[in-house]
């Protein structure tokens, strides 16, 4: 391994975070590289339902919830060696599918790995955590503590 | 590294288009026993050591609720269709829905062939052989062929016939077979009386 310091496992953490990112952060990643991988498609992009489990209270018996759609897409990057890269995401984009698939394959050559994941995993992953900060500020500012009660199991 | 790229061959180019296809050109030919379809579009897949029609029949009709066993040596069909169509693969016959059998070393008899009460539930198997042609010494009647059609069909076991008109006693159970040839198939269902003739 040429760069150690991205080590191989930290690849769910970038599979989620492609699948989860904004696809028009990874489109305008994909038009900036040149020169693109040549790659072809092992399992074109396809939607589908995936059946949600859950436990009532997340102890319960488990019970299918409900079904939600996701897409998803497996590219194939030429080379030595061969490199597969998954993409599965929630919905039906299936161009987010594709992007994910293909960046989840460069991120796993090690060349290429550092600037990918200094480029496009830490900033979209900034992107969407500022969102979430965003959000949570804007339900927090209307929480209602009701202080007589209380609140949880004490 | 990601030791994971086992699969490199891509499944069907159009899913929805080409297995319904499949689908449709399998049940003509099982409904017209002794005659010789081709599947067109298949691009072949050298390196999984199959045929184009026996691989266009797995990908069509085989999925998560189908055993398919492969028999040995075929490491790399049977991870390309764990990925592909998600089909449990076996190692025992009898389990099967779904066999590729291939050469002469087999025996009908270690595949599934239902049961009285439900014979469709039999295994259906595909016979990859050396050559399949309309016309020659085996002849095939029964239903879907008006009086008799003559085939020739290199590659089977020597005792074929003998091994087929043991299982044809058992109608209604039995298992219906598919053979293939390259792209070539040609419908052998159950019902089909299989001798050879001129001999």
């Amino acid at each position: 391994m040429a760069r150690d310091d991205i080590p191989d496992d930290l690849r769910p953490h970038w599979i989620s975070s492609l699948s989860q990112a904004e696809p028009a952060a990874l489109e305008a990643h994909w038009a900036g590289l040149h020169p693109k991988p040549a790659f072809r498609w092992l399992r074109p992009a396809e939607s589908g339902l995936v059946m949600l489990r859950g436990r009532a209270g997340g102890n319960g018996q488990a019970f299918n919830l409900g079904e939600m759609t996701a897409t998803r897409a497996v590219a194939i990057l030429e080379g030595n060696p061969t490199l597969t890269g998954y993409g599965y995401v929630a919905g039906r984009s299936k161009r987010h599918a594709e992007l994910a698939a293909l960046f989840d394959a460069l991120l796993q050559d090690p060349s290429r790995r550092r600037d990918l994941w200094h480029d496009l995993i830490l900033p979209v992953e900034a992107i969407r955590t500022a969102a979430r900060r965003k959000r949570a500020a804007a339900v927090g500012a209307t929480r209602v503590d009701f202080t007589t009660m209380v609140r949880g199991d004490v | 590294m990601f030791e994971h790229a086992v699969v490199t061959e891509p499944g069907l180019a159009d899913p929805v288009q080409q297995s319904q296809e499949i689908f449709r050109t399998v049940l003509a030919a099982l409904s017209e026993p002794g005659r010789v379809f081709q599947l067109a579009d298949m691009a072949p897949a050298d390196a999984l050591e199959v045929g184009p029609a026996a691989l266009g029949i797995l990908l069509a009709l085989t999925d998560g609720d189908t055993p398919v066993w492969l028999g040995d040596k075929a490491e790399a069909l049977a991870n390309y269709l764990r990925f592909h169509t998600g089909s449990p693969i076996v190692s025992d016959p009898g389990a099967a829905q779904f066999a590729l059998v291939r050469g002469g070393d087999w025996r009908l008899d270690l595949f599934d062939p239902g049961n009285e009460d439900f014979p469709d539930q039999s295994a259906t198997l595909i016979v990859e052989v050396d050559a399949l042609t309309e016309g020659g010494l085996i002849t095939l009647s029964g239903p879907g062929i008006p009086g008799h059609r003559h085939v020739t069909v290199q590659g089977l076991p020597a005792d074929f016939s003998g091994q087929w008109s043991a299982k044809h006693a058992q109608f209604p159970c039995g298992v219906d077979v598919i053979v293939t040839c390259g792209s070539s198939l040609m419908g052998l269902p159950r019902t089909t009386s299989f001798a050879h003739s001129g001999r």
